[in-house]
């Protein structure tokens, strides 16, 4: 697969998990692509942290309207029955546990369900933006990711960079499967046929738990 | 009840030194022609609290680029990467904070409260220093009000008594900051009688504002 397949691949599978109904926040780059997936006929709400839940898709040429961006700000439009709110209402609905799930990318995830996303130390410190809220306040947490840098381990045994939060995530998904993180350890849910446990196993530093019922990746 | 002022007005009250709130989100929202003209004027060593620090030659990016700020409190200064290296050389101080977290400080500068209670943060550097409180078995970090000398917000419509209504996704920060600072200029689109605002579409009450500022159309 090559990154274009890899990103859409993933934003498939992590679009099969919503349902009918689920608030939704995608974070910036890959998890927005999720948006072009969503399940037919389902009422997905998608939540932008800069203050509004009903996000469409990016207007047509012309049509550009600069005040209603999305939280990359990026030009999007609104759909019929989509709200504009301030930003602390905004994060009511964030912390306050009222969003079904977030999904963002991740540099660094561990098998205690850490994440780190927001800095490197002495090279990029953007900022976490709504990142830490997000990820503290959503009732499900799903990191979508390609499952390596450029073969150097993301989801390891303790994430080395400073922490997004401690203790958060659930679901990790990257073109090599679907794995959950559990009190026991990262669970290999679902693996993409293409490779194999032992390939999986080599690119992630944790040890995965393969459990007996593990099923084929499908999107 | 005279709230309306001229630009030059509006900012002939920003001095140096002050600190000043700046509503929008990556310059969506920002009071765009007021910036323009503190641009120009050069008004230095404020502190700024803002959710970013938006593009280089956008909004408030623009004050960072003109090396306004001694001190930017903001969620995120990756869109702008004057800030990124004011910060690396020392030239600025930044203080990161979480979204969330920012948005309910403000709120409690404005609403009287002494701090708010949020797990936003816990387990993370953003805990350093902070006091810690645990409730019914859940960790929250103490953070406190944040209040300025000035704030600038945008709004889309204003009736002469300061009530403000907002358009599309420009709302984010600007009602807040509207509560919690001493002077609020808000810079709008249009002004009408008062009467015109249906109250019941009025997000932010004219009480909080104390100068208007026509900006004319974005």
């Amino acid at each position: 697969m090559d990154k274009n397949m890899i990103k859409e691949f993933i934003a498939k599978r992590v679009a099969k998990m919503l349902k009918d109904g689920d608030v939704v926040n995608l974070g910036i780059g890959m998890p927005t692509l999720v948006a072009n997936y969503l399940p037919e006929g389902a009422n997905i709400f998608l939540q932008s942290e800069n203050g509004f839940i009903g996000v469409g898709p990016a207007p047509e040429q012309g049509n550009e309207n600069m005040n209603i961006v999305n939280a990359g700000g990026q030009c999007v439009t609104i759909l019929p029955g989509g709200v504009f709110f301030d930003s602390a209402t905004s994060f009511s609905i964030i912390r306050g546990g009222h969003v079904d799930m977030t999904v963002l990318g991740a540099l660094q995830v561990d098998e205690k369900g850490n994440l780190a996303n927001w800095m490197i130390p002495g090279k990029m410190v953007p900022g976490m933006g709504g990142a830490m809220d997000l990820v503290t306040g959503a009732k499900k947490v799903t990191i979508a990711m390609e499952h390596t840098a450029k073969g150097a381990h993301k989801i390891l045994k303790q994430c080395t960079l400073p922490l997004t939060a401690a203790h958060q995530v659930d679901y990790i998904v990257t073109e090599m499967g679907f794995m959950e993180v559990t009190k026991e350890g990262i669970v290999l849910r679902e693996i993409n046929p293409e490779f194999t446990v032992e390939e999986v196993q080599a690119a992630t530093e944790a040890t995965l738990i393969i459990p007996e019922d593990m099923v084929q990746m499908e999107v | 009840m005279h709230k309306q002022i001229t630009m030059e007005q509006a900012v002939d009250m920003v001095k140096d030194g002050m600190t000043i709130m700046v509503g929008g989100f990556l310059g969506c929202g920002n009071p765009h022609r007021i910036i323009d003209k503190l641009v120009e004027k050069g008004v230095k060593d404020l502190t700024l609290i803002c959710n970013d620090t938006s593009f280089p030659e956008f909004g408030v990016g623009k004050m960072v680029v003109n090396k306004q700020f001694k001190k930017i409190m903001a969620s995120h200064v990756g869109t702008n990467p004057e800030t990124g290296r004011q910060m690396n050389e020392k030239e600025t101080e930044v203080i990161l904070i979480p979204q969330g977290t920012l948005a309910e400080q403000v709120r409690a500068g404005g609403a009287g409260l002494g701090g708010i209670l949020t797990p936003t943060g816990v387990g993370t550097v953003v805990e350093e220093g902070k006091q810690k409180i645990e409730l019914d078995g859940i960790e929250y970090l103490l953070e406190r009000p944040l209040k300025a000398d000035i704030a600038i917000i945008a709004a889309q419509t204003a009736d002469k008594f300061g009530n403000l209504v907002y358009f599309g996704a420009t709302r984010n920060f600007n009602h807040l900051m509207a509560t919690a600072a001493e002077i609020v200029i808000a810079e709008v689109e249009e002004i009408v009688e008062v009467g015109e605002l249906d109250p019941n579409h009025v997000v932010t009450p004219g009480i909080f504002v104390t100068h208007l500022v026509n900006g004319g159309a974005n």
